[in-house]
């Protein structure tokens, strides 16, 4: 599959704000984030800005843009337009906590508020995920194991986001740290296990089922409909060579664990400098999840490109 | 509406006769220039007659190889959309222009309020579905419905625009629900059958598949009974006129 940038940079963006939006709410709910309003606007008002950043990034990739509304309508049978229907609904809480932390209101509406905008952020998360995971047409997303590898690089990326801003704010609590470098193992985990599935999968459809013509033998192709690529080969037919993808994997699993693992570790076990090294490592987990989401498109095949060549798939 | 519809009155679909297909891509084109004016009005091209031509097309003619050796052929395979009966390209749509009518069957993009969001072309497994980059929406055959029901063209031509211009009669047009129906009966006669089945999706569309040479004395029969059926020279006095001619013309 084709990877689209601006589909990229809606899923990480996203993913990372809903992920801070749930720690954050959780946290506030389980009176566990100290309650300063102005270090929980800011924190809301970031991942409000992600979110935000990736919804309209989203709508690049529209040849439509401007119909974009209808999309909020189906969601009887569309996962897309539930992601939608839930995006809109979680930032109705989401939106007034931000208001609430503003104005520093006093209000026990925050609790419920807040586990109204937490829930949310999963359930977008999770539509995310389903939009791809119910695709029948391309074994390495049609797995329960995609909206769990969504879910859980939101939350990892989410947790970072969040001891980020806690310490710039001084709060430096090692359960922050201790979730990042949790969530950050389980996604490493999760990835390494999807890894091993698709590999193990070399897919269930021939082109010999595809065409219904294998009684004689094998089905090669030997001309295509068209001198140059269409639509179809461009936006279904994209390949990564696999000695890259072995790389970047590699490149994913330091960018996203490692690297950012050690930061974690210095946090928790010296706390100096804890905002320094949450950035350094939200540069490192923003690298490898940009890589990450790149091999999931640059990985994916599609069924359909067994009419244009390709045996397996 | 993108939810499925129980069922259809008619399951209005295409037979294509593998058997008699050249391949000489009339169907593509004639359905290009009708769609281009038709329904799915514009189909655009890029650079169409440049090096690195792109556009939109609904039916797309492809060429395998199948078999080794003496037993392979060379088979001519049109492709378009199925119209199947449970295709998620319609339940993925979250805006309700993708949409699969429940009097005939036919699966249609609604152009009015498509987003162009690809996600039915990432749903179907057959490619049917080709995204106009100038329009901004998706196209796909639309089983030529602006012709199939068309009162103000003559009738012979209320089939769509492929059918008509097959010049070996491989493309058939009809109701596969009716069991009665021409198209219904050529596929019980020949066997035919349904791309990719295993998927699920149900397509209605049909391929009658090539019929196999048993065996190639049967064809090299042919041959030598025609080549049978000219005469050996028996040096008539016509003949050697005609030889003389022949070599008096050559020089």
């Amino acid at each position: 599959m084709h990877p689209a940038y601006s589909v990229i940079l809606f899923t990480t963006a996203s993913g990372a704000g809903y992920g801070l939006m749930f720690w954050l709410c959780l946290g506030h709910a389980l009176g566990l984030v100290p309650n300063s309003a102005s270090m929980l606007f800011v924190s809301m008002a970031l991942a409000l800005l992600l979110i935000t950043i990736g919804l309209i990034s989203s709508t690049l990739h529209l040849g439509r843009p401007e119909r974009a509304i209808g999309a909020f309508s189906q969601w009887r049978s569309s996962w897309l337009s539930r992601e939608g229907v839930a995006a809109v609904a979680t930032y109705i809480p989401s939106g007034l906590l931000a208001l609430i932390w503003l104005l520093g209101m006093e209000t026990s509406w925050t609790v419920p508020l807040a586990v109204l905008a937490a829930a949310g952020a999963v359930v977008t998360v999770y539509c995310t995920g389903m939009i791809y995971a119910s695709l029948r047409t391309i074994r390495q997303w049609y797995l329960g194991l995609v909206p769990m590898v969504y879910l859980s690089l939101a939350a990892a990326t989410g947790a970072l986001l969040l001891g980020f801003v806690m310490a710039v704010f001084g709060y430096v609590p090692s359960w922050v740290a201790a979730l990042t470098l949790v969530t950050l193992a389980a996604s490493a985990a999760l990835k390494v296990h999807y890894w091993n599935v698709i590999d193990a999968d070399p897919g269930k459809y021939t082109a010999e089922m595809a065409t219904g013509l294998g009684s004689p033998g094998q089905v090669r192709q030997l001309d295509p409909p068209h001198t140059q690529a269409n639509f179809v080969m461009r936006e279904m037919g994209y390949a990564v060579a696999r000695k890259h993808a072995e790389k970047l994997r590699q490149a994913v699993l330091f960018a996203l664990f490692a690297g950012p693992a050690v930061m974690m570790l210095i946090v928790l076990f010296f706390g100096w400098a804890a905002a320094f090294f949450y950035l350094l490592a939200i540069g490192m987990t923003a690298f490898g999840v940009l890589i990450e989401r790149w091999l999931f498109f640059a990985e994916a095949d599609h069924v359909v490109t067994l009419y244009y060549g390709a045996s397996r798939a | 509406m993108t939810s499925l519809p129980e069922s259809t009155e008619k399951k209005l679909g295409l037979v294509i006769d593998l058997d008699i297909c050249v391949g000489c891509q009339a169907c593509a084109t004639s359905c290009k220039e009708w769609n281009t004016g038709g329904y799915s009005a514009p189909l655009s091209d890029h650079d169409p007659y440049g090096a690195d031509p792109f556009g939109a097309w609904l039916n797309r003619v492809h060429s395998y190889e199948v078999g080794e050796g003496r037993g392979s052929k060379t088979v001519h395979f049109p492709r378009s959309c199925l119209h199947c009966e449970e295709p998620d390209c319609v339940t993925v749509c979250p805006t309700g222009a993708s949409y699969k009518r429940v009097e005939d069957g036919i699966v249609l993009v609604n152009p009015d309020i498509c987003i162009g969001c690809k996600l039915c072309s990432w749903a179907c497994p057959y490619g049917a579905r080709e995204y106009d980059v100038d329009d901004g929406v998706m196209k796909k055959c639309t089983l030529c419905v602006d012709r199939i029901y068309n009162e103000t063209i003559p009738e012979e031509d209320r089939l769509p625009a492929c059918v008509r211009a097959c010049p070996t009669g491989a493309r058939a047009f009809g109701d596969l629900g009716d069991p009665q129906s021409a198209v219904s009966k050529a596929v019980a006669d020949r066997g035919g059958y349904g791309l990719l089945e295993e998927f699920g999706y149900k397509p209605v569309n049909r391929y009658l598949p090539p019929r196999t040479a048993n065996s190639n004395t049967a064809s090299t029969s042919v041959v030598a009974k025609s080549a049978e059926a000219i005469p050996k020279p028996d040096g008539s006095a016509i003949e050697r006129l005609f030889a003389w001619a022949d070599q008096a013309l050559s020089r």
